[in-house]
């Protein structure tokens, strides 16, 4: 069969080829997903663009959440080349039969939060978008070495909001550490749960989806990260994180899953408030893009009968 | 700069003497001016932010958080152009995040809330029609550092206006619900174009620095009419609201616009961001 010889060749599946319908399923759940928490995460740090502390650092950061809009926008058109609508998603997306990243359920409640999203948040996601690069199906891969760039450099961008913050006054330094000590754990569950509960996984693996589990993913990123926060100046939530010489990597401590399962099922701090500021922001604009499909009825109507 | 000039011809030997006083009132005027033309960029691009995350589709997010981006640029280089025009070493955000609602030399137009899309862009169609003409006339200032972002301006804010143009042509040209809530949009913003033709001092204008806003209306009547009419709407025949916001005299909504933006920057004094 051609589907499977391409994946064993390493080769990119193309939207008019063959394939099962249950890889089909699995890449349009995975990437609507993908897309949505791009358009939700637009709104933790779109919280701060009113109130940021510069004008310098305001419009990097309407840039940045800008970036996140083009992100669902690529997102959502690889997600149509596999036979859906973004309208259908979105709607998905709305009555809550898609999910997005957890992460992105929790409070901004300081602006070192915008810092620790960028350099912890969008840390882990290039961890995990980066082998997502090289995907089996070739429109996500090349939305992703798209996306993985810009996230690149919004991590740098986070990491210097910190790294200003830690040698600051000290009230900057306190609200940097504090941003770090709640987005820590959060940003580790960003990989999922532990391989031995992550049903989806081995499937993902064999169709060239993933090509990296939970926990190898999450170990890259504790690794990357430990030495960031020495070089700014923090300090990370886990009295038992160390260097195993043995191992070569970091030994860190239990992560509390039931938190995640929390998020996940709905009872994170903000779950209510995002959805319902997605929700009001479609349905007000239902107007709006009514009035646009008939001006374009219209238009049309005009042209032809000219 | 230019000695302004004055009703009784300046007497020759003296007018060493004589520049020792305008070149203060002209700091002053100029200073006002160009505080005037940041702080419209400035409160624009703060409503506008407002948008992203909340626009009616995921392209108008994308758009609309381009355009916050031109009007808080043009802000930056405007607000620190006025800080080298003062001499007091006061930078961009000195400027943005340390004075307060009387300070602010922005209109009317661009400082109450805009969360109704056709609101937005009924103002981003009167704005940017104004900025078009403003910044391509100041593009010729005599003052080098105004014609310089004003020449990068004008591009941008040629976008703006043809994005809200078509939004109104859109809106008004519709559905029947759209077209009666542009219509109340047009309506509800219109008393607000008067006050951009406020005057300005006059020897700004007379030595090329300035434009007058007065020979800017007939324009900018014109483009916004055009686009109005197409639309199938109608210009509305209100009286224009009372202004006075380059004086410094604002409505009540634009102290919870500063208070929400400076609070960061107020609460930590000296520090850097």
């Amino acid at each position: 069969m051609f589907f499977e010889e391409l994946l064993a060749d390493d080769g990119r599946v193309e939207p008019r080829d063959e394939m099962p319908d249950a890889y089909r399923r699995l890449l349009v759940r995975q990437i609507a997903q993908h897309a949505h928490s791009e358009i939700i995460g637009m709104q933790p740090e779109g919280n701060w663009i009113s109130r940021a502390p510069s004008l310098r650092r305001k419009a990097i950061l309407m840039a940045k959440v800008q970036d996140e809009a083009g992100h669902g926008l690529y997102l959502y058109a690889a997600a149509e080349t596999l036979g859906v609508d973004r309208e259908d998603l979105l709607d998905q997306l709305h009555t809550g039969r898609q999910k997005y990243s957890s992460i992105f359920n929790y409070p901004t409640l300081t602006w070192a939060d915008v810092g620790a999203i960028g350099w912890l948040v969008d840390g882990a996601a290039i961890v995990n978008q980066v082998p997502l690069c090289r995907c089996s199906y070739g429109p996500y891969g090349r939305a992703m070495v798209r996306v993985c760039k810009e996230e690149s450099f919004h991590q740098r961008q986070g990491f210097e909001i910190l790294h200003t913050l830690s040698h600051g006054t000290p009230a900057q330094q306190a609200m940097a550490q504090d941003a770090v000590d709640r987005y820590w754990w959060p940003a580790l569950m960003m990989f999922g749960p532990p391989d031995a509960d992550s049903p989806h996984s081995a499937q993902s693996m064999a169709w060239g989806i993933k090509r990296f589990s939970n926990d190898e993913l999450r170990q890259r990123f504790i690794d990357m990260t430990v030495p960031q926060s020495e070089a700014l100046g923090l300090s990370l939530p886990d009295p038992d994180l160390r260097w195993n010489e043995e191992r070569g990597h970091y030994d860190s401590g239990a992560i509390d899953f039931t938190e995640l399962t929390e998020v996940v099922s709905g009872r994170g701090p903000c779950n209510a408030q995002r959805m319902a500021h997605r929700v009001k922001a479609h349905e007000d604009g239902a107007w709006v893009r009514e009035a646009a499909s008939a001006y374009a009825a219209k238009q049309a109507a005009r042209e032809g009968a000219a | 700069m230019t000695t302004p000039p004055s009703s009784s011809p300046p007497p020759l030997r003296s007018s060493g003497e004589q520049l020792v006083g305008d070149p203060d009132r002209h700091v002053a005027g100029l200073f006002e001016y160009v505080l005037g033309l940041a702080d419209d960029a400035l409160v624009s691009a703060q409503r506008t932010g407002w948008w992203i995350s909340r626009a009616p589709q995921l392209e108008e997010d994308v758009a609309l958080a381009n355009i916050g981006l031109d009007q808080l640029g043009q802000a930056r280089a405007l607000l620190a152009h006025a800080g080298a025009v003062e001499g007091a070493g006061r930078t961009e955000d000195d400027l943005a995040y340390l004075r307060d609602e009387r300070e602010f030399r922005n209109v009317w137009l661009v400082e109450r809330q805009q969360r109704d899309f056709g609101v937005a862009m009924a103002r981003l169609l009167v704005l940017s029609a104004w900025q078009a003409e403003l910044y391509a006339a100041l593009a010729r200032s005599t003052d080098p550092a105004l014609a310089a972002v004003a020449g990068k301006a004008v591009k941008e804010v040629a976008y703006h206006l043809d994005h809200a143009g078509h939004w109104v042509l859109r809106l008004g040209d519709g559905t029947e619900e759209s077209h009666r809530r542009m219509q109340a949009a047009v309506d509800a913003e219109w008393p607000y174009v008067e006050e951009l033709f406020t005057p300005v001092d006059p020897t700004l204008v007379a030595s090329g620095v300035a434009v007058d806003p007065a020979a800017l209306r007939p324009a900018v009547l014109h483009a916004v009419g055009s686009v109005v009419r197409r639309a199938t709407l109608t210009v509305p025949e209100v009286a224009p609201a009372r202004g006075g916001g380059r004086q410094g005299l604002h409505t009540e909504e634009l102290g919870y616009l500063l208070a929400e933006m400076q609070h960061l920057h107020r609460s930590h004094p000296g520090a850097t961001w």
